[in-house]
């Protein structure tokens, strides 16, 4: 954008250095608590561009000085809350809403501009400001409801037209502003990109009960929201208020949106709530440890965020914020311990892995089988399967040093008992999904470790039975028995 | 939603046909319309208690919009519906409903407790976390379908016929008295099948009373003491010695069942010929 400074450098205003009360309860409800009077926002941006020193590091993360330890702690409340209602956004599927929501605040800050200027106020007290924000982000998002309850259109398209539309109405409405003439009308802008260096004490009291707000909600509701993003028309079988619901978690997107617009800006905000549940949900398979994650993930980015704009003067805070919580996002893609990429690579190699052993197994299993227990050469091996001499040398010395088979002179294998055991279990295990999915092709059993799950768990016993007389009548030989006893 | 349609119901007596007051489930004259095309005409039908009832049509006849319309999942254009003589919105906790397994993604952060433990939570209440008696009893009804070793995976690592199961064991642990269930036998694995089949059993066994929407016509004698031959109205109902013959079943699915007659037709004297 411009490179314009904020409108009122020339009247420094004091700041509100009164303690950063913890709010008394929740009862300070939230629209309360944007409304409450505030003085517009001091600029505290020097011009210099000095790399910082190791004294003015170490005031900055040890929070000493008042004013970082201001947007330092409304950041990263800013970002626990944002995790935290992000969560059931991406697990309702509500994330483009959330940013088409975000846009569509744009008009709404403008027009309470020209409502508080044209009645002789001051155009930016930021509490009106904020109210329109949110007045027009809830419009937008009641828009998108609309088109798509009552037109045919599809989401995407209801969500790209009022994306579109209430931003570009924003705009022009910024210019009609600057047209009228009236001179603090600069620094509107800000809420397009953020300004986390202008938050005051006071702004961050509001974020920070905001946050409290939106934990207190998402721990009392956690089993609500859960129902309602897992499967919303069950919950209404049973009688649970979903439009309510969505509505309630949609206001909470809101007020964090519109606490976030001062800090991140509309155009970033969506990142804050978006990224740090997705980069979560590489860590867990657990919705509560995914909705700690977020909060956790959302928080440091935040402080990291604010810390770094506060050490190098102009860097816009709230894109290093979204830096932040895209690297942290990367590194749990990477390394999630759950879903990460690495731990999927590495499974797919450990199942690779188990396949090739099993192949071995299996292919000295039936070379010996029919009653000439003994040994079994490299080239009969070789014969069974695809496999270079290369790959066939490499599995027989992996079984030989698990114990599942010994080495013999001349290139001869033999199993082992418990090799055998194995074997068998694994030939068995095999046959019988073979005919399995012969006799009832129809239903595969997707999902199955053939050999991890006793085909009698995934099966039934009795079916299992029907099929091992169906495999004995179809082959002279007849399936090896398990080495357990059935249905262990 | 649709209060007028409910209001009038209320002390209306029908005229059409005699409905008994306590039955499990009576639909009076219900018609529902998806985007202004009726997908329902006029269903008038009684469900006895502690049947097992199959509710069998062609593609498109409604079955699934029968049962969403009871529960109030889609619209009524007109007509009312009663549970044991009340509305349904007064009778929540006497049904048990189990959707098709497509309904929801299964990628969903939660393991297979979680999901049944979601049965309880109209008796947990509002702002009440799940405890363990709450854990206890899903355990226990994932057990009763055969899923309590799996109780702790995630739910996408489960296979279809296990997903299944858990929301057949999601509506059990309700401890309804009448069941709704979309589909259960769909694509589901041979223990699955048998696993449905014995909570049927042991579910009529207890007075329960369930509807199945069910599409294999080879298992109905089988499975259900009654059924419901829909085709966007109620061709049939009632006993499946009675109801389940081959003219109303001709009457349900029409032309299509007539082309596959033809067909075997066709097949069988082609076959016979040298």
């Amino acid at each position: 954008m411009s490179g314009r400074q904020s409108g009122d450098q020339g009247a420094e205003r004091r700041r509100d250095r009164g303690p950063c009360k913890r709010a008394a309860g929740l009862a300070v409800l939230l629209l309360l608590a944007i409304g409450t009077p505030l003085m517009g926002a001091g600029s505290i941006t020097d011009n210099s561009m000095e790399l910082p020193g190791s004294r003015e590091i170490w005031q900055v993360m040890t929070l000493r000085d008042y004013n970082t330890r201001v947007v330092v702690l409304g950041t990263a409340s800013l970002g626990l809350a944002a995790g935290m209602i992000g969560t059931f956004m991406l697990l309702r599927k509500r994330a483009l809403l959330g940013d088409a929501l975000s846009h569509a605040t744009l008009p709404g800050i403008a027009i309470a501009f020209i409502l508080m200027a044209s009645h002789g106020g001051d155009g930016k007290h930021l509490g009106g400001l904020l109210l329109g924000a949110a007045a027009t982000g809830l419009l937008g998002v009641g828009c998108i409801l609309l088109i798509r309850r009552f037109t045919r259109l599809k989401e995407d398209a209801a969500l790209g037209i009022v994306l579109s539309v209430f931003f570009g109405l924003g705009v022009a409405l910024l210019g009609v502003i600057q047209k009228m003439g009236t001179g603090s009308a600069a620094g509107l802008e800000s809420f397009i990109y953020g300004k986390t260096a202008s938050m005051l004490a006071s702004d961050a009291r509001i974020i920070g009960v905001t946050a409290l707000v939106v934990a207190v909600a998402c721990a009392l509701l956690f089993k609500e929201f859960t129902l309602l993003c897992f499967d919303p028309a069950y919950a209404r079988t049973g009688g649970w208020p979903v439009v309510l619901l969505d509505l309630t978690l949609m206001t909470f997107v809101t007020a964090v949106t519109v606490i976030g617009l001062q800090a991140v800006g509309l155009i970033l905000i969506i990142a804050m709530l978006i990224i740090p549940p997705a980069a979560a949900r590489f860590w867990t398979e657990r919705l509560l440890w995914m909705l700690v994650l977020s909060a956790l993930i959302g928080a440091l980015s935040g402080m990291i965020g604010a810390a770094a704009s506060a050490l190098v003067p102009r860097m816009p805070a709230g894109a290093i914020i979204v830096v932040t919580a895209s690297l942290l996002f990367t590194v749990s893609l990477l390394f999630g311990t759950s879903r990460g990429a690495l731990r999927r690579w590495s499974q797919r190699r450990e199942l690779n892995r188990k396949i090739e052993r099993q192949n071995l197994l299996r292919a000295v299993y039936e070379l010996t089988e029919d009653g000439l227990r003994g040994d079994v050469s490299t080239a009969s091996l070789m014969g069974k399967r695809a496999w270079t001499p290369r790959e066939l040398a490499r599995l027989m010395r992996l079984a030989v040093r698990e114990g599942s088979a010994v080495d013999l002179p001349g290139g001869m294998l033999r199993l082992t008992e418990d090799g055998a055991d194995e074997a068998r279990r694994l030939v068995r295990n095999h046959r019988l999904w073979e005919m399995y999915l012969i006799t009832h092709a129809d239903v595969a059993a997707s999902h199955v470790d053939r050999d991890a799950d006793a085909i009698e768990h995934v099966l039934g016993r009795e079916m299992v039975s029907k099929l091992e007389r169906a495999l004995e009548e179809k082959q002279q030989s007849a399936v090896p028995r398990s080495p357990h006893t059935i249905g262990e | 939603m649709e209060p007028n349609t409910l209001k009038l119901g209320t002390d209306q007596q029908p005229e059409l046909h005699e409905h008994s007051q306590d039955a499990p489930l009576a639909i009076h004259d219900m018609t529902v319309a998806y985007h202004r095309k009726p997908v329902l005409w006029d269903v008038d039908l009684d469900v006895p208690e502690g049947k097992l009832i199959g509710i069998v049509g062609p593609n498109g006849a409604g079955k699934s919009t029968l049962i969403k319309a009871v529960m109030e999942l889609v619209p009524k254009a007109s007509g009312r519906v009663m549970i044991y003589g009340k509305p349904y919105r007064k009778q929540r906790h006497l049904v048990g409903y189990v959707p098709q397994r497509e309904s929801v993604d299964w990628d969903f952060p939660v393991s297979a407790l979680d999901v049944v433990a979601m049965g309880r939570y109209g008796r947990i209440g509002w702002f009440r976390p799940v405890r363990k008696a709450d854990r206890d009893a899903a355990m226990e009804a994932l057990d009763r379908v055969g899923m309590a070793e799996f109780a702790r995976r995630q739910i996408s690592q489960l296979s279809g016929g296990q997903q299944q199961r858990v929301f057949l064991a999601r509506a059990l642990v309700q401890d309804a008295r009448l069941y709704m269930m979309d589909e259960p036998f769909a694509a589901v694995d041979a223990a699955t099948e048998q696993a449905i089949v014995r909570i049927l059993h042991d579910l009529r066994g207890r007075g329960r009373t369930v509807l199945v929407v069910h599409h294999d016509l080879q298992t109905v004698p089988e499975y259900f003491d009654h059924v419901i031959l829909l085709n966007m109205r109620v061709v049939a109902h009632g006993p499946v010695s009675e109801v389940f013959t081959p003219e109303n079943l001709q009457k349900t699915y029409g032309g299509r069942l007539t082309l596959l007659d033809e067909a075997g037709e066709a097949l069988r004297r082609g076959g016979g010929k040298p």
